[in-house]
This record gives structure tokens, C-alpha cells and sequence, in this order.
């Protein structure tokens, strides 16, 4: 590392890293040169796409990671980060996207955790408990210090990271995509809290991919994109249109192309769908529904109310009760689950790297995953490697997906090309009954953009669509009937009308008293 | 059976009970310690032969017992700092190594035994630790056999079970150990070396084992043979999940072993008992696994990160 001056150039900046550059064994370059400066008391977001080297840059300021090379100067002073403990030492805390907490332990454990010598003994846990509770009730957390952690709701666990920051003294606080896990409502809630702790003077760096957040939460942005920075503008200056086309480095459709179309006949319908989860309780608890011709029914709600147990029992995947199933007409038992997809049935499943595709297969392997019993992809039991890679190379150049070569790893491809070759292994079998659950989590708008437009062709050409997804956004965009599940449970039907949007965020959280039929 | 022979019966099984869940109960707890940070050690069995065997040679040259125990511990530091050496730094996997460490326990204590004293001609029998009989309590009726006329490394259990548990749930130490094996990620972020936690609680399983297997030299037979240690060190791999990964656990698992283990040697030793010998061996593993499963009620689940390297 190149010397770095012992104090900061700059003194208007409370943090200013300089120059950072990072890259990981295997040759990703998450940071190539990044400098970012904030300012003490101000929201900070940081917005780009998965991959653009947020959550690294974050990462090593928080002294997860080790830069390559770069300067960071804090309060003035050169930083010297080695590990998260410094960083606490410094008063920097900061929220993962993935929680760090220990579930076997309490809330105030948790929050105590690594911050005494080891043979301190812990004979005055009441205190902290005093402490804790003080605190919730000073920013109005509602935290329970004796609590166990795996005992409490996603929303909940988020704040306890929160007070665990505020607890050790955090004056700096990093969140990373802390909304991905919120209901409309608790993400509002969020925001607000994070305008009363700036006001207080605390700074925060926001990492988001989502604009209206942005426009919502920060004082200034600083967007990146492949490692680079590509500009910090204030908030006030800027419109979610430029901003995407920063984040992304071209124009970008805000708006899908739907258009109307008239529904057809049923061609997927069940009643009264009871599916028990891998503990053996009750995930869904009874639900109806038909899928049209032509038609996208969106089940929208938060991860965890059964739309993954609805959506293994439809793939045959795990067990389920019905009083009765239909597709096309044709009534089906418990055991033609398991041959749905030879009845023109498609999944595009929820964990794309688990389920939808074996990783350590190839990119054209991958491509037939469903198809190489059949010509021309087998022929007297022996595989056509030439076919294969026929029609691979044809609906990599069809559907745009950027790989070098088609007998490579599919591991090594970024999360949307991914993606992409699931949704064209699955979209090629023209199904009569699609499902869908969460095509586009985790991918690049771009790729996002891609996926939808294809579920969308589907639809004008007759497919009857099940679409789950997490993002309501998404399910405002593509439905034409949305469900909201909640506990097993439809809470009621509404139309993709923006302006229900709010609606739809209460009935997520269990607050609609409108049972769906 | 009469009242009185019968009472005889009961009164030396459940003295041998004790007796014969303490080498199984130092190995446990120190694999409590091992497996609540995330590192499966299954090499109990091999580093217990190594820690009588040092404890044996030490003491047999020295003819100072304590200076045994000193050697079982070294021998037992040693042992744990390869062991965390392959498992946590070079990330080698856990069963791989324990099974190693199995076989080398094996055949270098075995090598050993017969380079130096299996033919040596020597009078090879230690003055094992003699029992305790504590003032009073040992001459009451019944109890004093059972319970008051131990070695000193009978009694120690007493001593180290709860100051287990104390170091495990009332201390920093104790609750770093515990996030570790549960969440390694987690304790790394809230700023504990994860290596280090690992290190040092493989450390305390593998020298507790070194202790467990010189108690069978120095407090429970006189000598060394080959393979001492007869699975104890797998049973108390087995003692570690029934007793839910915890101390108390650990020791109420370990005495109930033992009573089956003294109770099948007594009937072993009974004239006119046509059972054959190796069904009645059997017979502690199978009972303890058959009470424990229509005992335990409540599943504990076992740490997380449990085998992973991190």
C-alpha cells in the first residue's frame, strides 16, 4: 500500500476513503479506484447494482476486508482498520444484509458479544438489560433484552442490529439494503427512524439498489457501477430517471409495456391447498385459486408466509392435501404432481443456484437439465454433444446472455445471466401453466428488465402465469390479479392499481380483515 | 437373591458407577468445549490412549503419579495443537483428521508400550491414586461405599462439571465459545477471533481427554495395555449429544453409562450366568441408548458451524 498522509486533506468530511482498490482471488475487481467522501449528520446512499462493490467497500471500512490499496481518513485522522473490532472501537457500526446474530443467544448476549476480556464474568447481565431497555424506549425499538433471537421476527432482528450499534456507540452506521427484508410499512417506519437518527448528528451510509429510497432517505448519493464511482450528486438535484441511468450506464425502461389483454379460460385451479412445512406445521392453510389463459396472478406478501411451501407443493417437490387440482381441464391427483412438467407445466424456482440449476455443471449441460432424455439431445441413450451445444450456443445468442464459453462452469456466471438461462430453459417448453417465484431477486436491473419482459411475451401468448414474488414493486408491474398471503392465508384480491399499493403493504403485514373468498 | 446379598449387589455396582463414568466424563466435557465452538473431534479415543500412555511411562519412571497427570496434560496440549493445526488453520477436514489422530493413538502407544515395557521383564504395576475415605461420611451405611470412598480423580468431577458449566454460560469466554460454534461469521463481526476461540477450546477438549485416559492407568488399573482405552473415547463422543452439549448433561449421561458398565461386569463375574460375554459387553451401550431415547423429550440441537471450518 502506498503511504497515505497521516491526516485527512479534506477536513469538511467526517469519512473519506481514497482511492480504494479491492479484488478477490478468481480476478474479480470489486473496487478499482473508488473515492468516497461523506459528511458528518447526513444519510449517504450508496446505490448500484449487485456486483458494483457497495457491500465490499462498506466491507472493508467496517474492516471485514483488507483494500489492496487506498487511503481512509475518519474524523480527520488516517484509519488504521484490521477487524470489525477496530471498528467498533471507532465508533463505526454497521447492519448487515445478512444479520450477524447469534440466534441461540439473547438479545442482550448478542449484544454484549466479543465486548469484554475473555474471563470476564458475566454477573451483571441485569444491568445491561436495564441499559437495553433504556435505549429501546429512548429511540422507540421495542426490543426485548431477554428475548432469544430466533425467536423473533426478521423485522425485529433488524432492530436489535440497529441497538446493538447505538449500544456500542456508533456515530457512523452502515446499512446494507436494510428494506430487502421489510414490509412497505416497517420499511417506512425504517426510514423515518433514520431521518431522527441523523437529526441527532449520527451520519449514515444507506446501501441500496432501490431509487425511491434514494429520492426518500438521503441528503446526497454516490452511485457505482463495476467498481467505479460514477458520480455523488445531492439528492435534491437529482430524479430517479438519471440515477438509474447512472446506476446502469444507459437509458433504462422505468416503465413496462403491458398491454391489455382478455383473459381466456381456466387452466390451472385448485381448492383448498394444505401444505405442511419442513417442521411439520401448517405453511399453507387452505388456499383457492385459478390461474386464466393469458392471465398473471401475483401472490404477492413477505418471505415466510408459506409462497415457498405453495410453490414446492405445485413442483411436486414436497408433500400437500387438495380437495382438487386442475390443469387444462384434466383433474389431477396427488401423484401427477410429480409429472406436471410433462403436462406443460414450467418452474422457474426460487433459489436459482439450489434449485434451478447444478453448478458445477456447464452453461450448455444446464440448458437441457430438463430435456436430454429426448431427440435430439439423446439418441439411443447416448448423448448428442453436438446438438447440445447447437442449441445452447442458439439460446445464449436468443436471449442475450453474456457467457464465454458454453462448456464453462455455470457457477462462474454473474447472478443474472444465471438467471437468464433458467428462465430460457424453462420459457423453450412453451408451457401452458407457468411458475414463477422471485424470477428476479439479486440480479441486475438490466437482467431484471430482461426476465420481465419475457414473462410478459408468455402471457400474450397464452400462458396461464403464477407469479410470487417478494418485491411488490414487481407484482404491481407484471399482475393482473394480485393475492396477498399472509400466514398461510390469502388475505383478499386486489387489481394491480399503484394506488393500492399501501393496501397491499397492511395486508402483508395481517392487517386486512377481508378473508379472499 | 436375599435382602442382604442383594443390598451387597447394589451397593458395589453403584460405587463402581462413579468410578467408571469419570475417564468418559473428563473426555466429555472437554469435547462440550471442542463441538460448542464448532470442532467435531471424534480422535477422543486415540488421544486418550496417548494421554495414559504418557501418564503411564511418566509415572512408572518417576514414580510420581502427579508428575503423570502433568505428562497426560502436555501430552494432551500437544495432541490438540496438531489437531486445530490441520482443523482450523489449514481447514482439513474434522473426521479425517480425528480418525487419524484414532489410528496414530493406536499404534504409537501400542509401539511404545512393546519397545519399552512389554518385554522389558520390569514389574510393570503403578501404586495407583489410593481412595479417599472421607472422615465420617465414609462409615455411614451404604452411602459411605458408594459415594465417599473414592481416589481424589473421582472426586475432581465434582469440581469440574460446574466450573465447566460457570465457564460456559457466566463468562465472556464462554458466551464467545458458544456464538462461535453457532455462528462463526457473526462472533467475527462482533470482533472475536474465531481461530483463536477455536484454538484455545480444542485445547481444553484434547488435554480433558489426555486426563480421562490417564485415569485409567493412574487411578483405575495399575498398567498399560494396548487399546486401555476400549471405546470410551467413542462413547463419549455419544455422552456429548445425549447430554444435550452441555456439562450437567454430560455427567448425568456418563453415570448412567456407568451403571450399566458396573452392572454388566458384576454379572459377568456371577457364577451360573449362561448370557454370552459379548452380548453383556453390549449390553451399557444398548441400555444407555434405549433409556436416553425414551428420556429425552426435548430435541437440543446440536451448534451450527458444528464441523465446518471457518
Amino acid at each position: 500500500m502506498e503511504e497515505c498522509a497521516p491526516e485527512s486533506a479534506d477536513q469538511e468530511f467526517i469519512l473519506r476513503m481514497e482511492n480504494i482498490y479491492k479484488s478477490f482471488p478468481g480476478g474479480v475487481q470489486a473496487n478499482r479506484g473508488i473515492t468516497l467522501e461523506v459528511r458528518s449528520g447526513e444519510i449517504h446512499c450508496l446505490l448500484g447494482e449487485n456486483g458494483a462493490g457497495k457491500t465490499v467497500l462498506m466491507s472493508i471500512l467496517y474492516g471485514l476486508y483488507k483494500p489492496d490499496s487506498g487511503c481512509i481518513y475518519y474524523k480527520g485522522k488516517k484509519l488504521d482498520i484490521h477487524n470489525p473490532k477496530d471498528a467498533i472501537r471507532h465508533r463505526i457500526g454497521m447492519v448487515h444484509q445478512h444479520f450477524m446474530l447469534v440466534p441461540t443467544l439473547t438479545v442482550a448476549e448478542n449484544i454484549v458479544l466479543g465486548q469484554y476480556p475473555p474471563w470476564k464474568v458475566l454477573n451483571h447481565m441485569e444491568e445491561v438489560h436495564e441499559r437495553i431497555r433504556a435505549m429501546s424506549d429512548e429511540f422507540g425499538l421495542d426490543v426485548d433484552p431477554t428475548k432469544l433471537v430466533q425467536d423473533l421476527s426478521v423485522g425485529e432482528q433488524q432492530r436489535v442490529e440497529i441497538l446493538k450499534a447505538l449500544y456500542h456507540g456508533a456515530d457512523l452506521l452502515i446499512l446494507d439494503e436494510p428494506t430487502a427484508v421489510l414490509t412497505p410499512q416497517e420499511s417506512e417506519h425504517l426510514l423515518k427512524f433514520l431521518r431522527q437518527l441523523a437529526d441527532r448528528g449520527l451520519t449514515i451510509i444507506f446501501i441500496t439498489h432501490k431509487l425511491e429510497e434514494v429520492m426518500e432517505v438521503s441528503d446526497r448519493v454516490t452511485v457505482l457501477r463495476d467498481g467505479r464511482v460514477v458520480g455523488t450528486v445531492n439528492t435534491s438535484e437529482t430524479n430517479p430517471r438519471e440515477l438509474a441511468r447512472m446506476m446502469v450506464g444507459r437509458e433504462v425502461l422505468m416503465e413496462l409495456k403491458k398491454s391489455q389483454t382478455q383473459p381466456g379460460k381456466v387452466i390451472f385451479a385448485v381448492r383448498d391447498l394444505r401444505v405442511r412445512d419442513a417442521r411439520g406445521l401448517e405453511a399453507v392453510k387452505g388456499v383457492s385459486f385459478e390461474v386464466r389463459e393469458r392471465e398473471i396472478l401475483g401472490i404477492a406478501g413477505v418471505s415466510g408466509n408459506g409462497q415457498t411451501e405453495l410453490a414446492l407443493a405445485l413442483a411436486g417437490l414436497i408433500d400437500c392435501e387438495f380437495d382438487e387440482m386442475r390443469l387444462d381441464g384434466q383433474i389431477l391427483t396427488k401423484h401427477d404432481l410429480h409429472r406436471l412438467h410433462r403436462m406443460g407445466m414450467a418452474h422457474v424456482p426460487e433459489d436459482r443456484q439450489r434449485m434451478g440449476l447444478i453448478l458445477p455443471f456447464s452453461v450448455a449441460e444446464n440448458f437441457v437439465l430438463k430435456s436430454y432424455r429426448d431427440e435430439p439431445f439423446s439418441k439411443r441413450g447416448f448423448l448428442r454433444f453436438e446438438a447440445i451445444r447447437e442449441y445452447s450456443r442458439s439460446q445464449i445468442s436468443k436471449f442475450n446472455i453474456r457467457v464465454g464459453d458454453i462448456e464453462e462452469e455455470i457457477a462462474h456466471l454473474s447472478g443474472g445471466n444465471q438467471q437468464k438461462v433458467v428462465v430460457a430453459r424453462e420459457l423453450d417448453r412453451h408451457p401452458r401453466f407457468l411458475l414463477v417465484n422471485q424470477p428476479t431477486r439479486g440480479i441486475d436491473i438490466g437482467a431484471t428488465e430482461f426476465v420481465r419482459q419475457q414473462i410478459l411475451a408468455q402471457r400474450d401468448a397464452g400462458a396461464a402465469i403464477l407469479l410470487i414474488s417478494a418485491d411488490l414493486e414487481e407484482i404491481f408491474a407484471l399482475s393482473d390479479r394480485i393475492l396477498v398471503m399472509f400466514e398461510g392465508r390469502f388475505m383478499g384480491e386486489v387489481p394491480p392499481d399503484p394506488a393500492l399499493i399501501e393496501q397491499v403493504g397492511l395486508m402483508m403485514a395481517g392487517k386486512a380483515a377481508v378473508p379472499a373468498d | 437373591m436375599e435382602l442382604l446379598p442383594a443390598l451387597l449387589f447394589l451397593q458395589s455396582t453403584l460405587a463402581a458407577t462413579w468410578r467408571m463414568a469419570t475417564p468418559i466424563l473428563y473426555a466429555a466435557i472437554g469435547e462440550v468445549f471442542s463441538e460448542r465452538a464448532g470442532v467435531l473431534n471424534i480422535g477422543l479415543e486415540g488421544i486418550m490412549l496417548i494421554g495414559a500412555f504418557a501418564a503411564y511411562s511418566t509415572a512408572f519412571e518417576t514414580g510420581n503419579l502427579v508428575l503423570g497427570l502433568i505428562a497426560a496434560v502436555l501430552s494432551g496440549l500437544v495432541c490438540g495443537l496438531v489437531f486445530a493445526l490441520f482443523t482450523v488453520t489449514i481447514k482439513a477436514n474434522q473426521i479425517v483428521v480425528g480418525a487419524a489422530f484414532n489410528m496414530i493413538g493406536m499404534g504409537i502407544t501400542g509401539f511404545l508400550y512393546r519397545a519399552f515395557y512389554a518385554e522389558s521383564g520390569k514389574v510393570l504395576s503403578l501404586k495407583t491414586f489410593l481412595p479417599l475415605d472421607l472422615p465420617f461420611l465414609s462409615s455411614i451405611p451404604f452411602l459411605g461405599e458408594v459415594l465417599f470412598r473414592h481416589n481424589i480423580m473421582v472426586y475432581a468431577t465434582l469440581l469440574l462439571v460446574p466450573a465447566a458449566s460457570f465457564v460456559l454460560y457466566k463468562t465472556a469466554f464462554g458466551l464467545s465459545i458458544r456464538a462461535v460454534g453457532e455462528h462463526p461469521k457473526a462472533a467475527d463481526t462482533a470482533g472475536i477471533n474465531v481461530h483463536r476461540t477455536r484454538y484455545i477450546s480444542v485445547l481444553i477438549g484434547t488435554s480433558l481427554a489426555a486426563i480421562g485416559g490417564a485415569f485409567l492407568v493412574l487411578a483405575y488399573a495399575d498398567q498399560f495395555v494396548e487399546g486401555i482405552v476400549t471405546g470410551r473415547g467413542f462413547i463419549a463422543l455419544a455422552v456429548v449429544v445425549f447430554g444435550g452439549w452441555s456439562p450437567w448433561g454430560a455427567m448425568g449421561t456418563s453415570l448412567l453409562f456407568g451403571v450399566f458398565y458396573a452392572l454388566q461386569l458384576r454379572i459377568q463375574a456371577m457364577p451360573n450366568v449362561l448370557i454370552p460375554y459379548q452380548f453383556l459387553q453390549a449390553l451399557p451401550y444398548l441400555a444407555t441408548l434405549l433409556v436416553l431415547v425414551g428420556l429425552t423429550k426435548r430435541r437440543v440441537r446440536a451448534p451450527k458451524a458444528l464441523g465446518i471450518p471457518y
